[in-house]
C-alpha cells in the first residue's frame, strides 16, 4: 500500500478547491445557523441558484459572465427573501422543513425534462466557465522551478519529500480565487459579528423575545442574516460550477447541505474559523478513508469478497454520517467551538 | 515515477468527479453504458441490438440484449456517446415509448441508459406507426422511468407509477388518478402518523423518519429474496423487524440523548445523520439499483371501465386505511391512546399526572417504526425497493404533517390523503416528473397563510 500517496492525496484536498466550495458554504450557514440560530437546510439551493445563474447566463443565454455572477446573487437574495418571509416569523423547525422543501423544488425543476433545452435536464450544463480561465495572470505553459516547487507544462508540484501536492493550472487559478473570497467574507464576518449588528444576532439566537423585548426588529435582522448566509451560499455554488466546469442538479442534494452542516460543526459552529478549519479536515479524512480503501483493495489487503470497489463510496458516506451522529453526541462544539453557544432549542 | 503521475492524475480525475456528485455516491471505477431492457410487464426482452457510437458517428460496438434483458458495453474514454436501439430488432408491438430510439449522453462513469419500451407511445409524442396503437394495454400500471425523459436512470418516481394511462377520456383518467391518489395518500399517511406523533410527544423533527420506510421495504426484500418467504410473510416480517428498529432506536439513542438534555435542534441535526447512516447502509447492502420482490410484479390489472386499478393496490390500500383507522380508534379510546394525545399536548402536565411519558414515547417510537415498515413495503409491492425511496417521500411526509398540522395524528392522516389526491391528480395538468414540486409548492403556500396546518392550533406555531 502506498501511504504516501494516500496521505499526498488526503492534504491535496484537504487546502483545494472542492474544499474552498465547502468552506464559503460553511461560512454562510455559520452566519445563519452558527451565530444567528437560523436552522437552513437549504444552503444547497442557495449554491445552486449560483451555479445555476451563472450557467444559464453565460452557457444558455450568451450573457457575459459578470453578468452571470451578478444573475447568480440576484437569485440567491430572492430566493433567501421568498423562504424568510413566510418562515422567519414562526418556530425554527419550520424553516427546516421550509428550506429542505424548497433545496428539493429548486432539484427538481433543474432536472426536468420540461425546459432541458435551456438548462441541460438532468445532464446540465456547461462551456460557461471559460471567460473564468481566461481571467488567469499567468500563462498556460510556464516551465520554471524554485525550491521544492515547480511548474511543469501547466502543473504545479510542490514536492516536500514526506508528501507531495499537485495542482493542475486551473485548479491553482480556482484556488487563488477561492482563498481570495474565503479570507475577504472571514474579514467581513469577523467584522460584522463583533459589530453591534452581530451581537443582535447572537441574542437572537439565544433569547428573541429579549431582544424583541429591547426595540429591535428580529425579522429584519434574521433576514439579514439569511440574504447575507445565501449570498455567501450562491458564491460557493460559483466556485463549485468554476471548478468542475459544468452544473449538474443532481449535486444539489439535501446531502449537499448536510456535508455543509458536517463541515461547520466538525469546525465549530459560531467559530470565525470553524468553518474553514471544519472544511479542511473534513476533506482530509474523507480522502484519507476513500483512497485508503481504495488502496487496500488494490493491494489486496482487503479481500474483494470483504469490501468491493464500488462499495466504497457507501462506506465512507456511512463512516461520515456516524462520525457526525458521534460528534453531535459528545463534541456538539466541534474542534474549536464553545458547548456553551450550542445548547439551542426551539420549544 | 512516470507511472506514478499517471495514476495520480487518473485518480485525481476521478475523485473530482466522484466528489462533486454527492447523490450518486456509489464508487465509480469504470466507464461504460449498460442497462436493462423490459418491457410493461416488466419481463426481460432479449435479442434487441443496441448500437454505441462516439459523437462524431464512428460505431463502437453494437451488442444484442442478453436473456434477462440486460446489455452493456464498456467503454476506454469519457465524452458524449450516442446510443443507438435498433427498432427494427424489437419484438412485435414494442416501441421506444417515449419516441426516442437514439439517445446522446455524456459518459464520465458507468452509467445507466435507459430505453422504456411499450406498445404505444406516451402522450405528446407523435407515433411513428400509429397501428400500434392499440388500447387493449390501458391502464396497466406503468413501468417505472417512463417519466422522464428516459435518457437517465429514474430515481424521482418512488410514488406511484399508475398516473399513466393514455388514449382514455380525461374523466376516466381523472378517476385511475383520484383512485391511485387515494393509495399513495394513504401510503403517505402511514409513514406521516409516525413522524406526527414523534414530533408530537418528543418535538423532534425526525430527518431519518424517511428511512425508516426505506428499512421495511429493505427488511421485506431480505426476507423476500434470502429467506424465500413469500411477499406476505415477508411483510408481516418487515413491519415486527420494523417496529423493533423504532424501539431500538428510541432504546439506544433518543432516550439517552433526551436524558442528556441534548437541545432539540441539535437533535435535529442527529437524525439527518442517522438517515444518512441508513440510508448508506441500505446503498452497501443492497446497491443502487431498484430491486423488485418476486411475486405481484406486473399484475393483471382489473377494469371496470371507469377505473383500472391492480388487485395489489386494492389489498394494500385497504390493509393501509384499517390501520389508520385502528390507530385513530386506539388514540381515542384506549388508555394508552388517551395518554398518547396527553403527552403531545403537554409532557409536563402529563407526567405530573403519572403518566410515564418515556414509555409513552419508546411505544409512539415502536408503532412509528411499524407503520413507516408498512408504507415501505407496500410502496416497493408497487414501485421496487431502492435505496433513497424514503428521503424521496420524506418531503411528502413533511407536507403532509404541515398540511395537516404538526403534532397532531388526524391532522396527519387528513393532510396525507390531500396530499397524495393532489400530487397525483396534479399529472392532469403538469408534466408526471413535476408533480412532486406542486406539492412541496402547497407545503410552502400553506406555510404562508395557514402555518398551524388544518387541525392545528395556532399556540404551536410561536
Amino acid at each position: 500500500m502506498d501511504w504516501q500517496f494516500v496521505f499526498s492525496q488526503a492534504l491535496t484536498q484537504a487546502i483545494g478547491p472542492t474544499m474552498l466550495v465547502y468552506a464559503l458554504g460553511a461560512i454562510g450557514l455559520n452566519l445563519q445557523f452558527g451565530y444567528t440560530g437560523l436552522l437552513n437546510f437549504g444552503q444547497a439551493a442557495f449554491a445552486a441558484m449560483g451555479a445555476y445563474g451563472l450557467a444559464l447566463a453565460v452557457a444558455s443565454f450568451g450573457l457575459p459572465f459578470w453578468w452571470g455572477i451578478a444573475i447568480g446573487l440576484v437569485a440567491a437574495v430572492v430566493m433567501a427573501l421568498l423562504l424568510g418571509i413566510p418562515t422567519l416569523r414562526l418556530r425554527a423547525d419550520y424553516l427546516a422543513i421550509v428550506t429542505i422543501a424548497a433545496a428539493e423544488i429548486v432539484r427538481r425543476l433543474a432536472r426536468s425534462t420540461v425546459w432541458s433545452e435551456t438548462t441541460g435536464g438532468s445532464d446540465g450544463l456547461r462551456g460557461f466557465s471559460e471567460a473564468f480561465f481566461a481571467m488567469k495572470p499567468w500563462g498556460d505553459d510556464g516551465n520554471w522551478s524554485f525550491l521544492f516547487v515547480s511548474m511543469e507544462s501547466g502543473r504545479l508540484t510542490v514536492d516536500l519529500g514526506v508528501v507531495n501536492f499537485q495542482y493542475s493550472d486551473r485548479d491553482l487559478w480556482v484556488m487563488v480565487v477561492g482563498w481570495t473570497l474565503v479570507l475577504f467574507f472571514l474579514a467581513v464576518m469577523g467584522l460584522l459579528v463583533h459589530s453591534p449588528w452581530g451581537r443582535v444576532l447572537k441574542g437572537i439566537r439565544e433569547d428573541e423575545e429579549a431582544v424583541r423585548s429591547l426595540g429591535k426588529n428580529v425579522f429584519a435582522y434574521k433576514m439579514q442574516a439569511l440574504v447575507f448566509g445565501g449570498i455567501i451560499g450562491a458564491f460557493a455554488g460559483f466556485m463549485f460550477a468554476l471548478s468542475r466546469a459544468n452544473v449538474q442538479p443532481d449535486a444539489f442534494t439535501t446531502d449537499f447541505t448536510f456535508y455543509f452542516y458536517v463541515v461547520l460543526i466538525l469546525g465549530g459552529a459560531a467559530r470565525l474559523f470553524g468553518p474553514v478549519l471544519g472544511a479542511a479536515l473534513f476533506w482530509f479524512l474523507y480522502n484519507l478513508f476513500a483512497q485508503g480503501l481504495n488502496q487496500a483493495i488494490r493491494a489486496d489487503v482487503i479481500p474483494p469478497s470483504v469490501l468491493d470497489s464500488t462499495q466504497v463510496g457507501p462506506l465512507v458516506f456511512f463512516l461520515l454520517g456516524l462520525g457526525m451522529v458521534l460528534l453531535l453526541i459528545f463534541r456538539p462544539q466541534g474542534l474549536i467551538g464553545n458547548r456553551k453557544e450550542l445548547m439551542l432549542d426551539v420549544r | 515515477m512516470r507511472r506514478a503521475v499517471l495514476l495520480l492524475s487518473a485518480a485525481f480525475a476521478g475523485l473530482l468527479l466522484g466528489l462533486g456528485v454527492n447523490s450518486s455516491a456509489v464508487a465509480q471505477s469504470a466507464l461504460g453504458v449498460h442497462g436493462t431492457l423490459e418491457n410493461q410487464q416488466d419481463e426481460p426482452v432479449a435479442g434487441v441490438s443496441i448500437t454505441v457510437a462516439q459523437a462524431d458517428g464512428t460505431e463502437v460496438a453494437t451488442v444484442e440484449s442478453a436473456e434477462d434483458g440486460t446489455w452493456a458495453v464498456p467503454l476506454e474514454t469519457g465524452g458524449a456517446y450516442v446510443i443507438t436501439l435498433d427498432e427494427s430488432t424489437l419484438p412485435d408491438g414494442l416501441l421506444v415509448r417515449n419516441g426516442r430510439p437514439q439517445l446522446e449522453v455524456e459518459v464520465n462513469s458507468d452509467r445507466t441508459v435507459l430505453f422504456p419500451l411499450d406498445t404505444q407511445l406516451a402522450e405528446g409524442v407523435t407515433p411513428e406507426d400509429p397501428d400500434e396503437s392499440s388500447s387493449d394495454e390501458d391502464g396497466e400500471s406503468a413501468a417505472p422511468g417512463d417519466e422522464t425523459s428516459g435518457d437517465e436512470v429514474d430515481e424521482a418516481e418512488d410514488g406511484e407509477a399508475l398516473g399513466e394511462i393514455e388514449d382514455e377520456g380525461g374523466a376516466t383518467r381523472a378517476v385511475s388518478l383520484l383512485f391511485s391518489g387515494l393509495h399513495f395518500g394513504l401510503m403517505i399517511a402511514l409513514a406521516a402518523v409516525g413522524l406526527s406523533m414523534v414530533f408530537g410527544t418528543t418535538g423532534l423533527t425526525n430527518f431519518a423518519h424517511g428511512d425508516l420506510v426505506t428499512f421495511g421495504g429493505v427488511a421485506a426484500l431480505l426476507f423476500n429474496l434470502t429467506f424465500g418467504l413469500p411477499v406476505w410473510l415477508a411483510a408481516i416480517a418487515a413491519v415486527v423487524l420494523g417496529a423493533a428498529f423504532g424501539w431500538a432506536q428510541d432504546w439506544g439513542l433518543w432516550k439517552p440523548l433526551r436524558k442528556r438534555g441534548t437541545g432539540l435542534v441539535t437533535m435535529m441535526i442527529i437524525s439527518i445523520g442517522v438517515a444518512m447512516l441508513i440510508r448508506y447502509a441500505t446503498l452497501f447492502f443492497v446497491g443502487g439499483e431498484r430491486q423488485r420482490y418476486t411475486e405481484y410484479v406486473g399484475q393483471e390489472p382489473w377494469d371496470f371501465g371507469w377505473l383500472v386499478i391492480t388487485p395489489k393496490d386494492v389489498a394494500t390500500g385497504s390493509i393501509a386505511l384499517v390501520v389508520c383507522v385502528l390507530v385513530g380508534l386506539a388514540l381515542v379510546f384506549t388508555r394508552l391512546g388517551k395518554a398518547t394525545r396527553a403527552v403531545a399536548d403537554n409532557p409536563s402536565l402529563a407526567e405530573s399526572t403519572g403518566i410515564d411519558v418515556n414509555r409513552v414515547i419508546r411505544l409512539v417510537w415502536t408503532i412509528g417504526g411499524a407503520l413507516a415498515a408498512m408504507s415501505g413495503v407496500f410502496l416497493s409491492i408497487s414501485d421496487g425497493v431502492k435505496f433513497d425511496m424514503g428521503q424521496h417521500l420524506l418531503l411528502l411526509v413533511f407536507a403532509a404533517v404541515v398540511l395537516g398540522g404538526l403534532g397532531t395524528a388526524f391532522g396527519a392522516f387528513v393532510g396525507s390523503m390531500i396530499i397524495g389526491v393532489f400530487v397525483q391528480m396534479s399529472t392532469l395538468v403538469v408534466a408526471p416528473e413535476l408533480k412532486y414540486v406542486g406539492a412541496l409548492a402547497v407545503l410552502i403556500i400553506i406555510m404562508l397563510t395557514r402555518p398551524q396546518g388544518i387541525l392545528g392550533r395556532r399556540e404551536r406555531i410561536g
